[in-house]
């Protein structure tokens, strides 16, 4: 049995084709105003949405895990506590998302195990293994950076739920970029050895970073779509070009290189130039057959599981309670 | 496994969050989670909407239990303020100029 509709969150049927709410779907898209739940909306939009929320909400969720390796080797009580606080955002954000889909009519628990079982998926930067410290900053500066490009312009999407997750989004990613640039700005200043580290580190994440914003324009069938209903703002190659031209003077600060010969500034374009990036890898990686794909789903699937316990508990303790209530009211109304 | 009000595909219920910013100021809706029950649900809201300090209070209701009016009526439903701009200051033009009215 599907949930039933409340006035925060739609029913998960398809909706019925309706004339008067195609209309009036379309004169909102038009005026570039927002769709809620309870809107009539096509059930491709719905779908659109739903796959790319809850695809976002398991990156947020499976983004924990490569930074959560690095808490109990933090270099210093203060890194530690700021890469805790990070990795918690992480989780909040994630279920912002959720929440956001939900609204959608799509359940928690159908994410989750469409989550485990491999059939949806999320960001392929995730894939990626975290073998040093200085992988927490790349992670921060290139990683966060490159979603945060990717997710202001999300915090003007169509759908409400989605954009106002975006906004509180938003204003948390920009301490996670910042202290990753802190970390790689302090290596790289540090000793011969820790600068070294810190240029490996933005060697290895760089070209995946690129990659977060998908395919080339031209590969990407559904970015048109999208940017129709006022989902997606800008195309993915634009977004991409915002970021190199962003990141290479930062870089510049950092002291560091970025791994791209073909990086230089073209005058007549206005933008910096960059070389072609691996397509094959990208998609072997999405595919599942990327550096740690199975060890993330089979972390996840053991977290689900490992905590099916505290999950029966609270439900049993609330039933108990709920039931112990409703006994007390009876012999209330009885003594009366 | 069941709890109040949940159903055989979704566990926990939905609630909805309202956050004080500080006192003197409503509640606004922050987001929705899950919980199984109301404290819980409140604990919750507090990990997931004031880990910057955004709150000084919550408020937590079950989605299940909000009333709302029908969104298939936005219109007829909010007709009558319309055409009534004699209802705003801004409709008296008359008395422009003149000190403080």
């Amino acid at each position: 049995m599907a949930p039933a509709a409340t006035p925060t969150q739609r029913k998960d049927v398809d909706p019925v084709e309706d004339p008067a709410g195609r209309a009036r779907f379309d004169e909102l898209i038009t005026a570039d105003q927002r769709v809620e739940p309870t809107d009539w909306m096509p059930d491709a939009y719905r779908k659109t949405l739903v796959r790319q929320v809850s695809q976002h909400a398991h990156s947020e969720i499976i983004g924990m895990q490569p930074e959560g390796n690095w808490i109990t080797r933090a270099p210093s009580l203060k890194r530690k506590a700021i890469l805790m606080a990070k990795v918690q955002d992480e989780a909040g954000h994630g279920l912002y998302l959720y929440s956001a889909a939900q609204t959608l009519g799509v359940t928690r628990d159908r994410m989750t195990e469409d989550l485990i079982s491999g059939k949806a998926k999320y960001s392929s930067i995730f894939n990626y293994p975290t073998p040093t410290w200085a992988d927490m900053g790349s992670i921060g500066w290139l990683v966060d950076g490159a979603a945060i490009c990717n997710q202001v312009p999300l915090c003007r999407a169509s759908y409400g739920p989605y954009a106002r997750a975006m906004v509180r989004i938003c204003k948390e990613e920009s301490f996670h970029q910042r202290q990753g640039f802190e970390i790689l700005l302090h290596l790289s200043r540090g000793t011969k050895e820790q600068h070294e580290m810190a240029q490996e580190s933005v060697n290895r994440w760089y070209a995946p970073a690129l990659m977060m914003f998908g395919p080339p324009d031209a590969d990407s069938p559904n970015s048109a779509q999208s940017m129709a209903w006022n989902i997606k703002r800008f195309s993915n190659d634009d977004l991409r070009q915002r970021f190199v031209d962003m990141i290479v003077p930062q870089a510049e600060v950092l002291g560091l290189t970025l791994p791209d010969p073909d990086l230089k500034w073209n005058e007549e374009r206005g933008h910096y130039d960059y070389g072609e990036l691996d397509w094959n890898e990208f998609s072997e990686v999405l595919k599942g057959r990327g550096p740690a794909n199975a060890i993330r789903l089979e972390r996840r699937r053991q977290a689900h599981e490992g905590g099916a316990w505290v999950r029966e508990a609270a439900a049993a303790y609330a039933e108990r309670r709920r039931a112990m209530a409703e006994k007390a009211s009876a012999e209330k109304v009885q003594a009366a | 496994m069941s709890s109040p009000g949940a159903d055989e595909t979704e566990p926990w219920p939905l609630w909805e969050v309202f956050v004080r910013s500080s006192r003197g100021l409503s509640h606004l809706h922050a987001g929705s989670l899950h919980a199984p029950d109301a404290e819980m649900a409140v604990r919750n809201a507090r990990d997931l909407y004031t880990r910057r300090n955004e709150g000084v209070s919550i408020w937590v209701v079950r989605s299940s239990d909000i009333t709302a009016s029908d969104p298939d009526a936005k219109g007829a439903f909010f007709e009558s303020p319309r055409g009534k701009e004699y209802r705003h200051a801004g409709y008296y033009t008359e008395s422009e100029g003149v000190k403080h009215l």
